[in-house]
């Protein structure tokens, strides 16, 4: 029997489900005389609230119960609690505000929930909402990042609009290369902010047994032991014991789906206190503003070179909009996820970055596929195109002589990390020969013929997954355990479950760890089941994020495999009557070494559940091990993009021409899954350099509230993608693997403005900030709207 | 959705009938407007009459070197129809440009009129095409009939019956895409006819209008050169987060290039 394991690149058990469309999803679910929930929102984004009226709404028809911030607050509901905190330059604790589940007093951004609505239809609270009399008094907003922390600037909280002040890296050691630089290259630069836009809006269904006691949440998470966790002992004061949070299918997360949030708070506290199931929804128009959205970065930096183009120190200024409240990640983002990365895939010898996170009335922001890393990149590889601009050097050479040679891992950066492996010269030459780099300079004198701009842009870059170990990371702030869990539960007749602790919500667990059970195993994929998003049926886990979920959760799931054949090869030794040192385990089967005596997989599982002739004095019966696994430290991904685009100049539109990806993952588990989640990542990276941005005029209102105004990337703003690997293998974990879910979303940005920018070299051109829209290249064409370029 | 009457009347005097005695009551056609609006709440209308039932309001014909197409016409069987396509082939490709698919397949020419969305792309063609707007009471001139951003020549119970369309020499729609909705930033109509050039311009103003001295410029010579030099003023233009009024007028010359290029 051929066993589909690591390699195969075998189509996904989940699709199945999910082409049919009997996937099932929170919104799918229903309970018995369910009653639903509708949220009232600041339309202001900053504002008092002066007066709330129920008396009216509580009195429609339908209306079952209406609750303001007051009535959690009478009930001492805590606030929704922050996972990581981040200390200042002075080692002080950053301001850590509260953030009440539903607004008390002040509302801080448009979509803040004020109050909501539980009737018997959705369209009956939507009516009584309507009758909410509520009197709120206009206070003045505040938007931007530089804006918010100018004297006099409206404080968003009362500790004022500077979240923390933190630091990284050596500060003399840098001042002094720069005294001794050649030339210095500087760039000024806004990561724009973006909205994730999961397909599945979130939603959440809350329940409580009264026979029981015990709670039920269903609801679109992608780390539902995590919301327990949160929701139960810093929010509602509910013992894990009675609190079953289950994420079901999931459309879709990005990271939006980690965080734990007011509605998904709200409908398991008013479940109780109704005596019925209570349902909510969000509509597209609540998702715009009230989803966690990412980056929204403002930065400084300056590299300095000496005379042969090494680099000798990076400084970094940058500004980081937490938005109005810290969503539940978000110290991390911008400081461990970020500044860590500064030092990119080249040999800086000093670093030094300072990052200020801000409040701001804006709906609040955390990590967004990439998160932090993006930024790092993005900011990288800027400056590194100007530093070659302000050499006279090549692109590629200027890259290529500041690379971490290969001999050099594992390499420890001026800011933190330690890199175990990677090969940067490699995934460079992949991509620029899949993208006939060197054929390039005759095809922009062939567009030129015909009137069109054409660019080629780079970018070379590292990430760092599977965020751990547990001990540092808790060391600098983190509020949780970075490990992961896997049980693998090995039927009587060989089957297997695995109740993995990280979600799939788009990833292709189903499919890749399933194709670790049988590889290791020897039996067919459809003899594994994987099960994941239950707090009930997972002992525990971390959830996905980060791109973690092979690295340190199927790191979890090779231990937990280590135990079960540890334990049947036990039992095989007693079956077979040889030492258990003789025992072979290959291709399903058992072997005493030299000899054809054997047993299937499937004989020393039912001889575990079935223990007629069996070692019970020694060994206890059944087959079922779980593992935890803390790594040792992050994986770091790497590789080159380069992308080439065509300027129209009469319109500004820039169309993504060609684009070559090659990344190093990792051991690549199944290289069709690899390749779409590149491909789902590129889109989302050129979305961010071409189209996307989350825009709020100066009150603080979101102007590009809807699809109408927030442009998403479409399949055919894109070219057909020419996506490779070029893997060395991670150093400090089984299967070599490092992680793939981010980086087409990291590496992509800048390789499309590095050729944006290389398109309008001829302009004087120096620096475009996302996204560069077609509105923004024709003013840097036309020579009008000079803030468009630099 | 707020509560609403629903009528589905047969004939076009009974829908109009009901429409006339209420000024709350709202057609319904193919419904991409109106309908997401009720869904958002925006829209509060004491009764939704929806003229799906009546017979004889959708249908093409092509005679007397008229394309008339019915009120109830949806934009894919415009696109779709071969006579169309063979008699006044813009008019088809403007229909298949509109929204996406499921748009098209329940979208109506006489809906998209009436409602005169500021960029909307049938308005152009009526402009540009100089075309005649039947409804139960009379027939309007395309030029009489744009009044301003959603407002028409309509009067309350009044109903578009049927669009005709004059064939010209040669004609085409060239647009360019608001980023994010792809509804017309700017979109050119552009026309030879036997009285000379027409041009209409949707997406840049509070509504389509017609670029005289683009017109003036074409009926001399008909071709794309014609137009270099002749701007449109960025003064009144739509000015938002995709494209500020200057940029917009840059594009009106630019699309309307193309689509005398287009046009041949």
């Amino acid at each position: 029997m051929a066993i589909d394991g690591i390699g195969a690149a075998v189509r996904r058990k989940e699709d199945y489900r999910f082409l049919t469309g009997q996937g099932n999803y929170t919104d799918d679910i229903s309970r018995p005389n369910q009653v639903h929930a509708y949220f009232v929102r600041a339309q202001a984004a900053h504002a008092k609230i002066v007066r709330i009226d129920t008396a009216k709404a509580k009195a429609a028809d339908g209306v079952v119960a209406v609750f303001t911030g007051a009535d959690m607050a009478a009930d001492a509901i805590g606030g929704l609690p922050c996972g990581w905190l981040v200390k200042n330059k002075d080692g002080s604790p950053m301001q850590e505000p509260a953030h009440p589940v539903l607004a008390v007093e002040r509302v801080r951004h448009v979509g803040d929930p004020i109050a909501v609505v539980v009737a018997e239809t959705l369209a009956q609270a939507k009516d009584a909402a309507e009758l909410l009399d509520i009197e709120l008094a206009d206070l003045p907003a505040v938007v931007g990042l530089v804006d918010a922390l100018k004297p006099g600037a409206p404080a968003v909280h009362a500790g004022g609009n500077l979240c923390f002040d933190w630091h990284i890296g050596d500060a003399d050691q840098v001042a002094a290369a720069f005294k001794n630089a050649y030339k210095v290259a500087k760039i000024d630069l806004v990561n724009n902010r973006l909205i994730a836009n999961p397909m599945e809006p979130r939603a959440a269904v809350g329940e409580y047994d009264r026979a029981t006691g015990e709670y039920t949440l269903f609801t679109t998470s992608q780390n539902p032991h995590v919301i327990r966790l949160l929701m139960g002992a810093f929010v509602l004061h509910i013992p894990e014991s009675r609190l079953r949070v289950v994420a079901p299918d999931v459309g879709g997360g990005f990271g939006s789906k980690i965080y734990h949030y007011a509605e998904e708070a709200f409908v398991t506290w008013a479940a109780p206190k109704i005596g019925r199931p209570v349902k909510w929804t969000a509509e597209r128009g609540e998702s715009f503003m009230s989803d966690a959205q990412g980056r929204d970065h403002v930065s400084h930096a300056e590299l300095a070179l000496d005379k042969n183009g090494k680099f000798l120190a990076l400084k970094v200024s940058t500004l980081s909009n937490m938005g109005a409240y810290l969503s539940t990640f978000a110290p991390a983002i911008p400081t461990y996820l970020y500044a860590t990365l500064l030092a990119g895939v080249y040999t800086t010898p000093a670093i030094y970055a300072e990052v200020k996170a801000v409040f701001t009335n804006t709906v609040p922001v955390d990590a967004y596929r990439g998160a932090g890393r993006p930024e790092a990149a993005f900011l990288i590889e800027r400056i590194v195109d100007i530093a070659a601009a302000e050499m006279g050097m090549d692109r590629v050479e200027i890259r290529k002589r500041n690379f971490i040679p290969t001999d050099a891992f594992p390499y420890q950066t001026p800011v933190a990390l330690q890199y175990d492996s990677g090969d940067y010269f490699a995934t460079l030459a992949g991509a620029m020969n899949a993208i006939d780099y060197a054929g390039f300079e005759a095809r922009r004198a062939a567009a030129k013929k015909v009137g069109k701009l054409r660019g080629i842009g780079i970018s070379t870059y590292v990430e760092a997954c599977g965020i751990a170990p547990s001990n540092i990371a808790g060391a600098l702030g983190a509020r949780a355990g970075l490990y992961e869990c896997a049980n693998v539960r090995v039927h009587p007749t060989g089957s297997v479950t695995l109740f993995t602790g990280c979600h799939s919500h788009g990833q292709g667990h189903e499919t890749t760890y399933a194709q670790l059970i049988a590889e290791r195993l020897g039996i067919g994929l459809d003899q594994i089941e994987v099960s994941h998003g239950d707090t009930n049926k997972i002992p525990f886990g971390m959830g996905t994020y980060g791109s973690r979920s092979l690295a340190v959760g199927g790191t979890a799931v090779v231990k937990a495999l280590d135990k079960i054949v540890d334990k049947a090869k036990k039992i095989a030794a007693h079956l077979l009557e040889a030492a258990e040192a003789d025992i072979e385990f290959k291709d399903g089967k058992f072997t005493v070494a030299g000899t054809d005596k054997s047993k299937s997989f499937g004989e020393i599982a039912l001889t575990a559940y079935v223990p007629h002739n069996y070692p019970l004095e020694t060994l206890e019966p059944g087959l079922d091990e779980t593992a935890f696994y803390d790594p040792k430290n992050f994986t770091f991904p790497g590789g080159a993009h380069i992308c080439e685009v065509e300027i129209d100049p009469d319109t500004g539109v820039v169309k993504v021409v060609d684009f070559a990806a090659c990344d190093d993952v990792g051991r690549v588990v199944n290289p069709m899954i690899v390749e779409g989640q590149v491909h789902g990542g590129l889109a989302q990276g050129i979305g961010q350099a071409l189209m996307e941005e989350c825009v709020y005029d100066d009150k603080g209102q979101l102007r590009s509230g809807s699809f109408m105004d927030y442009t998403m990337p479409r399949a055919d703003d894109l070219p057909s993608f020419k996506v490779s690997t070029a893997i060395t293998l991670c150093t400090h974990n089984p299967l070599g693997v490092k992680g793939v879910g981010e980086v087409g979303a990291i590496g992509s940005p800048p390789a499309v403005i590095n050729a944006v920018v290389d398109a309008l070299k001829d302009y004087g051109v120096r620096h475009i900030d996302m996204p560069a829209t077609p509105q923004k290249i024709w003013a840097i064409v036309n020579g009008g709207h000079r803030m468009a370029a630099e | 959705m707020y509560d609403f009457a629903y009528h589905k009347p047969a004939t076009v005097a009974d829908a109009a009938k009901i429409l006339a005695a209420d000024g709350d009551a709202k057609a319904l056609a193919g419904g991409q407007t109106l309908i997401p609006t009720l869904k958002q709440r925006l829209a509060k209308p004491s009764a939704v009459v929806d003229l799906s039932a009546i017979k004889d309001l959708a249908g093409i014909s092509v005679a007397g070197g008229k394309v008339t197409i019915g009120a109830m016409t949806r934009h894919g069987d415009v696109a779709a129809s071969a006579d169309v396509k063979k008699a006044l082939p813009a008019l088809a490709a403007l229909a298949d440009g509109i929204g996406d698919p499921q748009v098209r397949n329940r979208g109506t020419i006489g809906g998209s009129i009436a409602n005169n969305d500021p960029a909307a792309d049938y308005p152009a063609a009526c402009l540009a095409l100089g075309a005649t707007i039947k409804t139960n009471a009379r027939e309007i001139a395309a030029d009489a009939f744009f009044l301003g951003m959603f407002e028409t020549a309509l009067k309350p119970g009044e109903l578009i019956v049927s669009v005709s369309f004059p064939i010209p020499e040669k004609a085409a729609y060239v647009k360019f895409g608001q980023p994010a909705s792809r509804y017309a930033l700017v979109g050119v109509m552009v026309a030879k006819t036997a009285t000379g050039a027409r041009v209409a311009v949707t997406g840049a103003a509070s509504a389509v209008f017609r670029w005289s001295d683009a017109e003036a410029a074409l009926s001399k010579s008909w071709n794309a050169a014609s137009l270099d030099g002749v701007k449109v003023s960025p003064d009144g233009l739509n000015s938002d987060i995709h494209a500020a009024a200057d940029y917009r007028a840059h594009l009106v010359g630019v699309m309307a290039k193309r689509a005398v290029a287009t046009a041949g």
